[in-house]
């Protein structure tokens, strides 16, 4: 893989709780990676136009606000539209196991990461995924 | 001060204390980083400074007879679904011993969206309850008499429309505005610094704040107009000194905000009042209730010239910080829960909402907010803490402590006051860099294995027991969306129509205050979402400049 891993960094819906999107932003910058970070209050729209635009590797999609099953989904599905469908798709937030679950099997998304998740993990996860 | 060398203090650690190796790996310092001495002794404390709990400046507690004379409000923070769940969790909440009301709404609600906007589609209910115009909130309060209750309402964006239907609500209970009690918490400023639930632009959003402050002041003096907020800011990361300076500069801007109105500080100032987290670090959040009463009393005072001792005193609610929360073995989050709770309690709360174990994974179930508000009734009725003002007043180290919070807090003021004030400050990003910064570094240190978290970094346990978890009826959102839209059915249209069309012209001439045209509004069921839309067009929307 040449070049560094570009990661855009979205907050999707109404969700104001960016404690965790910015610690993970700073973290992936600081082991390298390229970090675009949206802001607040995206649509999936915006979130997938920013993905395609910045030509990323992989969305990483932060939640806290239980809308998690209808957003999430998508944002899958719109990248899927456009055909960037090899962005790999990353949530974090509080995410219940069982739509962990679903949202990987039937969604295609890569990796959920929940409370507790360390910032080690998510760039190990990211190097070895995008590298893949 | 008594420190001259060779005190006894400086004796025993050079001979003493230095003579056997301290404990490596985790850091001494409290969990905001402020460093602490192996002992504190009369070296590092003033004498004769205390004071007297009910005196100037306070710093001992607001009251003369504290919990001896009346118990701290146990006010637990419900809202899912819609507005007829939260009713029903309401009820069990005051048969169970609950002194007071305190709703939490959902995300579209926060954001001046009506349940049925495209940006509300998966959020409706989720985090909180729907209320999109006076036909919800009368269910919300349906049974319940507002006339012996006390409600607090966490809103901020859109404060002004849910206290207007919070005001309807009692005029069709047949109780007088001016007989409603409660809180609004209506701080904008910690929006844009923390919780990034805003609509408008600083500058309207400050006056729809003086509107309410002004028009409560008349018409109901009961309500606290304001409930200026670190909660939210601690959340978001901040550390203990940060929470106690922004909320503070925060709580200073409203009252310049009031006085440049024109109106006078001892017709205002006794009703605004504060909130606070309670986190992990003990002695350092006792420390910060002590400092906070003690440094806004004599600002309150000396700069601002408040002749009314009322004015000096801050009252304040507290929360269980729900970032100590965790995921990993819920259980445990009673202990945490227990243990900031007492701190609240012997920093001199007057409100408390105690988190339930299960919050990190979702909303709480009834269950786990009964463990919750019980954890209050223990410490209340069983432990005794309750039976002397200020017990740790006198301590070398809270002494100390609440000198350190309050020092740092008049460091942070200057360098607020140097970029402009409050509002500059927020536009530059200082307040979002310097919170992004501390929760990094608590972060980084936990990850380094120099904090230990209970369960996530140690002690872990290998196969989590699954708990069970309040999930939300994704038909709700269907039932919500009609009922918003069943209300737009069946209102007078022309009264709408009249209605937003004043509140537009009155938003885009500045002097006049909006409280009538809301309340007139509301009565009227306007949504929530239109007065917000008609605002929008004429205050425009804020967009914040992401920073990390």
């Amino acid at each position: 893989m040449a070049g560094k891993i570009r990661v855009v960094v979205a907050k999707p819906g109404l969700d104001g709780h960016d404690r965790g999107a910015k610690i993970i932003a700073r973290a992936l910058r600081d082991a390298g990676m390229e970090v675009i970070y949206t802001g607040l209050h995206q649509t999936p729209e915006q979130i997938v136009e920013t993905a395609i635009q910045e030509d990323a590797d992989a969305v990483g999609i932060s939640i806290l606000s239980g809308a998690h099953m209808t957003l999430v989904p998508r944002i899958v599905d719109l990248l899927r539209e456009n055909e960037a469908d090899d962005v790999l798709v990353l949530v974090g937030g509080t995410v219940p196991a069982d739509d962990a679950d679903e949202l990987k099997s039937k969604h295609g998304v890569a990796a959920v990461f929940g409370p507790g998740a360390t910032t080690t993990d998510i760039v190990d996860f990211l190097k070895g995924a995008v590298a893949a | 001060m008594a420190t001259t060398e060779g005190t006894g203090t400086d004796r025993w650690r050079e001979e003493r204390y230095e003579a056997t190796p301290e404990r490596q790996g985790e850091l001494f310092s409290t969990i905001s980083g402020v460093e602490n001495e192996p002992l504190y002794t009369e070296d590092n404390v003033e004498p004769g400074e205390l004071g007297f709990p009910g005196a100037y400046p306070f710093t001992r507690g607001v009251y003369p007879s504290m919990y001896r004379g009346r118990l701290w409000t146990m006010r637990q923070f419900a809202g899912f679904g819609t507005a007829a769940e939260t009713n029903a969790r309401f009820r069990y909440l005051l048969e169970h011993g609950q002194t007071g009301l305190s709703t939490a709404f959902d995300m579209p609600t926060l954001m001046g969206y009506d349940s049925d906007h495209p940006r509300s589609l998966g959020e409706v209910g989720r985090e909180g309850v729907a209320i999109d115009s006076l036909d919800d909130m009368l269910t919300l309060f349906d049974g319940i008499p507002l006339g012996e209750v006390s409600t607090s309402m966490t809103i901020n964006s859109p404060a002004a429309m849910l206290l207007a239907f919070y005001a309807c609500v009692g005029e069709r209970q047949g109780v007088p505005v001016a007989a409603l009690r409660g809180t609004v918490q209506t701080d904008i400023l910690k929006e844009y610094i923390a919780q990034k639930e805003w609509i408008f632009p600083p500058e309207p959003s400050m006056r729809l704040v003086v509107d309410m402050i002004e028009w409560c002041a008349r018409e109901m003096p009961l309500m606290h107009p304001v409930s200026i907020s670190g909660y939210h800011i601690r959340e978001a990361g901040s550390t203990a000194a940060q929470e106690l300076a922004f909320t503070l500069a925060d709580g200073f801007a409203y009252v310049e905000a009031c006085l440049e109105r024109g109106l006078d500080v001892d017709d205002f100032a006794p009703r605004l009042s504060f909130f606070f987290n309670a986190h992990l670090d003990f002695f350092e959040e006792i420390a910060k209730y002590r400092a906070a009463r003690r440094i806004w009393a004599t600002r309150m005072k000396e700069k601002y010239g408040a002749k009314n001792p009322r004015s000096w005193l801050m009252r304040f609610h507290t929360q269980t910080a729900g970032v100590s929360l965790t995921a990993q073995q819920p259980e445990v989050n009673l202990i945490r829960t227990a243990i900031e709770a007492l701190a609240a309690v012997l920093g001199g709360t007057q409100s408390l909402h105690t988190n339930s174990f299960d919050e990190a994974l979702a909303l709480p179930t009834e269950h786990a907010v009964r463990l919750a508000l019980r954890t209050q009734q223990v410490i209340a009725h069983e432990t005794g803490v309750v039976n002397t003002i200020d017990p740790l007043g006198g301590s070398f180290y809270v002494e100390h402590m609440t000198n350190e919070l309050e020092r740092q807090a008049y460091e942070y003021f200057e360098r607020i006051e140097k970029l402009g004030g409050v509002i500059p400050a927020i536009e530059e990003n200082f307040f979002q860099r310097e919170i992004a910064e501390a929760s990094f570094r608590y972060q980084h240190e936990v990850e380094q294995q120099q904090r230990v978290v209970v369960g996530v970094n140690r002690y872990k346990l290998e196969d989590e027991p699954p708990i069970e978890i309040l999930k939300i009826d994704p038909a709700l959102e269907r039932k919500q969306v009609e009922r918003v839209q069943a209300i737009r059915a069946r209102r007078d249209s022309a009264a709408v129509d009249a209605a937003l069309a004043r509140l537009r012209e009155d938003a885009a001439h500045e002097g006049r205050n909006l409280m009538e045209p809301i309340m007139e509004a509301s009565r009227a069921f306007v949504t929530m979402g239109e007065m917000c839309d008609a605002l929008r067009e004429v205050w425009g929307v804020w967009r914040e400049t992401p920073v990390f």
